[in-house]
């Protein structure tokens, strides 16, 4: 009998790394949660800067929303590609999810540009503190998964990745649309909702 | 790591590494320091973690001796108000962070895949990864005693006390990004041993047949995963406020300070049970074991355990009754609290009652563990005045507090932790800890430690606040309560305890130095890491077992007389052992060591340390973690079967499937 450590047949039927990454996104979940908490607790304390609705443009962010949106469903055509172990175009698909993600992130930055601009500050307000505090970590978020779905094609390419490629691609694919449904929750928290 | 080829398996074959497939060749020491620099052997790391969280034990056990010698005597002169506050504010930072939860991580490290009949852990370069977090960590909270001070706003470092108004110097900054560190190391600890304990048990081992250890520290880890991402929110709020000029805890522009204390305890709360359970699951192996009887109500420690999991997520608040958080909310965090009783009550019952009727045999081990039974009931009876709300407005910030804490971590935890060593002494280097010894270091720590903390309960309710650097004779009153008295009682058991303490370092050596092999099995035990050799083979398991009763080791030494009902001896620990080594696997491919562990999480600490000083070094820090990432990534965590051949001449090894973690 050949056995590694975590190579046999897992008890739950779920690889390890799925697994893995089921339970830490669990843990930001408290990470969001910490992080929404603070800004609802601040978001009308202004303190003589810009209020939320002075500043927000909330069709410029609805359409960069809908961005994040649709790269979730390019993330699920790559794994579905990855699957049936097409690289081709699973390497296209997931070009295409960063590709959205980066517009995205993209979008975030002229907005935080837009927002600094008008008056808002990151020490200007609780409300300003807040704010970039929050979509900010929601941003790192969207950006480290970039550079792992680049990585990936990198590596993909190079058909070195360690383990079945289909789990790697379906991990990184969890962690993806994770940070897509908090983006749903932050959009409707701090921009639909008026204060 | 290696392979292990039979009939030879003390022999550790030396993996070749043929190709770079993470940047740089993968180490392949197996002797030395490199063999444990590069390690990611659950056993090895578990004991690294122990020894290092033993060393910070004894950092904060000094910072404690000073605290006490500063109030042993009116107007002490010992320590300045500013080295006291830091004092104590390191001293519990330490115990709590660098000692009692590594030391509790290093237990789990090495027992649970022992105890669950697996050879190593789901992710074993994540668990070399967290050891390492730990540990640079924890160097990089201690470096601010030598940068300009350390924190000194106490370990829940409330605001705006924790601002850079009232804590100018450096220290808060260490204290806020050192613990970040530890924090991930604990996250990535504890997705590892989640995913262990659900994925990688033996055949047959459900979860209701799971060692009671293995079962607390699951709870445990589920906590960490779940309170760590909160401190972790607290921790960057504070630090944002502090290096780049954000306003959550700044009063004067309107911020609610009350909001780090709703973080901190939410995190800090749940945090007291991660502290105390692992200690729950050791007394929960060590007294059947030596009452010669299975646990009482196994199935009741189990949920009790998962009861305190869950209704400790609904107390925190009772940390704050004196903070004026309104009727309701005290009346509904009075209840919850008083709720949370019930499971540990259960746990105390159920301990009770295996020792009910057994065979007694009091050895260090088992007497420690009764330690904790009884002090830490006492620690918890305190602490349900404290859920009595206007009780506990009068103990609030007295030394009351400071007493009903110690109870439960000293008499608790640290007496748990003292237990598990005597246990698993044995199982870990084969050799048994001096008995008599033994005996010494439990009463001299029990008596000093009721000693320095059973006065703090006086001294509290006569009105002594906690963290006062100094009292003087005119306000320390008459009589039998005179604080005078009682503070030099307190101080003296101190030195008392840490005589103890200095018993089990002395035990150490001399056991380290006597030839005397331990017996395979000691202590006639019942759980299945006692069903290897002493210390364990790298691989753990000759074979896999295959697990049927709830104490699988015991049931497979001992089988029930159909005429009398009572239980017989039908094989020893000696022939099970043979009999494993009869039929041991041939092949086993073990995790690969790695560099790439101890590198990202060299990172960690440069990237904060730039945070305080200059952006420019975290970058350096940052393409040290990216390149260590990338390492990582192309690096698969087991060699590839060709670097195994080269060294083994072929004996048709098995195709084993690339591996990844």
């Amino acid at each position: 009998m050949t056995d590694v450590a975590h190579d046999h047949a897992s008890s739950t039927g779920i690889s390890n790394v799925k697994l893995g990454m089921w339970a830490f996104l669990g843990s930001e979940c408290l990470l969001f949660g910490g992080l929404i908490s603070t800004y609802m607790l601040y978001r009308g304390r202004v303190s003589g800067g810009p209020r939320p609705s002075q500043i927000f443009d909330i069709p410029f962010t609805s359409v960069s929303s809908f961005v994040l949106l649709m790269s979730s469903l390019t993330m699920v055509l790559a794994v579905s590609a990855a699957h049936k172990e097409d690289d081709r175009k699973t390497n296209l698909w997931l070009t295409v999810t960063a590709l959205l993600g980066a517009t995205f992130v993209g979008g975030q930055v002229y907005e935080f540009t837009a927002f600094y601009k008008e008056g808002l500050g990151f020490s200007t307000s609780l409300f300003g503190s807040s704010f970039y505090t929050l979509t900010g970590f929601h941003g790192v978020h969207v950006t480290v998964g970039i550079i792992m779905l680049m990585s990936l094609v990198g590596i993909l390419k190079r058909s070195s990745v360690p383990g079945k490629k289909a789990e790697v691609v379906e991990m990184i694919g969890l962690y993806w649309h994770f940070v897509d449904i908090v983006w749903i929750i932050i959009f409707t928290l701090v921009y639909l909702i008026p204060v | 790591m290696a392979i292990i080829e039979r009939p030879a398996p003390t022999v550790p074959a030396i993996v070749t590494p043929t190709s770079t497939y993470g940047l740089l060749k993968r180490p392949v020491s197996t002797t030395g320091w490199r063999s444990w620099v590069f390690t990611v052997d659950h056993k090895k790391l578990g004991i690294m973690y122990a020894a290092t969280a033993m060393f910070f034990f004894i950092v904060g056990g000094v910072e404690a001796l000073l605290i006490r010698l500063q109030l042993a005597a009116p107007n002490g002169k010992v320590l300045n108000a500013d080295l006291y506050n830091q004092m104590f504010t390191m001293h519990a930072t330490t115990m709590v962070f660098l000692f009692v939860m590594p030391m509790a991580a290093g237990f789990a490290n090495y027992f649970v895949p022992l105890q669950i009949g697996a050879r190593d852990v789901a992710f074993p370069r994540l668990n070399a990864f967290g050891f390492w977090a730990f540990l640079f960590g924890g160097i990089f909270l201690n470096l601010a005693w030598f940068l300009g001070g350390a924190a000194d706003g106490g370990w829940f470092m409330y605001a705006p006390n924790s601002g850079p108004v009232f804590s100018p110097s450096h220290g808060v900054d260490f204290w806020a990004l050192g613990l970040q560190i530890t924090g991930i190391a604990s996250l990535t600890g504890a997705i590892n041993l989640i995913i262990t304990v659900l994925n990688m048990r033996a055949p047959g081992m459900t979860l209701m047949k799971m060692p009671i250890f293995t079962w607390m520290i699951t709870v445990v880890q589920f906590l960490l995963l779940f309170a760590v991402p909160v401190i972790t929110v607290a921790l960057f709020l504070l630090s944002f406020q502090r290096n780049f000029g954000a306003q959550f805890f700044d009063v004067a522009a309107g911020a609610d300070p009350l909001l780090w204390q709703h973080l901190f305890w939410i995190f800090g709360h749940p945090e007291v049970y991660i502290l105390i359970l692992p200690s729950f699951g050791i007394v929960s192996e060590v007294l059947p074991v030596f009452s010669r009887k299975p646990l009482f109500g196994y199935p009741f420690v189990v949920f009790s355990g998962a009861a305190i999991g869950f209704v400790g997520w609904g107390v925190w608040a009772h940390h704050m009754f004196a903070s004026g958080l309104g009727p309701v909310s005290v009346a509904v965090f009075s209840l919850t609290t008083m709720a949370i009783a019930v499971p540990t009550g259960v746990k105390i019952i159920n301990w009770t009652l295996t020792m009910w009727g057994g065979k007694l045999w009091f050895t260090t081990a088992m007497k420690f563990a009764i330690g904790l039974i009884v002090l830490f009931t006492v620690g918890g009876l305190s602490g349900v005045t404290h859920a009595v709300a206007p009780s506990d407005t009068q103990q609030t910030d007295t030394y009351y507090i400071v007493a009903h804490f110690h109870y439960v971590l000293f008499g608790g935890a640290v007496l748990g932790i003292f237990s598990g060593f005597y246990y698993w002494w044995p199982k870990v280097f084969g050799k048994m800890l001096n008995e008599k010894i033994g005996s010494w270091n439990f009463w001299l720590m029990v008596i000093g430690l009721n000693m320095t903390f059973g006065p703090m309960h006086i001294l509290g309710l006569q009105g002594q606040p906690r963290r006062m650097y100094q009292w003087t004779e005119a306000r320390a009153g008459e009589g039998f309560f005179n604080l005078a008295f009682w503070n030099l009682v307190a101080s003296i058991g101190s030195f008392i305890l840490s005589v103890g303490i200095l018993m089990f370092l002395i035990n150490v050596v001399v056991t380290a130095r006597n030839p005397k092999k331990a017996p395979l099995d000691p202590w006639n035990a019942r759980s299945l890491e006692w069903m290897t050799s002493n210390p364990p083979k790298e691989h753990n398991f000759d074979v896999i077992p295959t697990v049927h009763h709830l104490d699988e080791f015991f049931h497979q030494k001992f089988e029930e007389d159909e005429a009398t009902h009572t239980m017989k001896q039908v094989r020893t620990a000696e022939e099970i052992m043979a009999e494993q080594e009869r039929n041991a696997d041939k092949h086993i491919h073990m995790p690969s060591p790695s560099y790439w562990p101890i590198v990202l999480a060299f990172g960690l600490p440069i990237i904060t340390f730039g945070l305080i000083y200059s952006h420019l070094i975290s970058v350096v820090g940052g393409v040290i973690v990216l390149f260590a990432a990338y390492g990582w990534a192309l690096e698969s965590s087991t060699a590839p079967d060709s670097d195994f051949e080269t060294n083994t001449p072929g004996t048709g090894l098995d195709k084993v499937g690339a591996n990844h973690d």
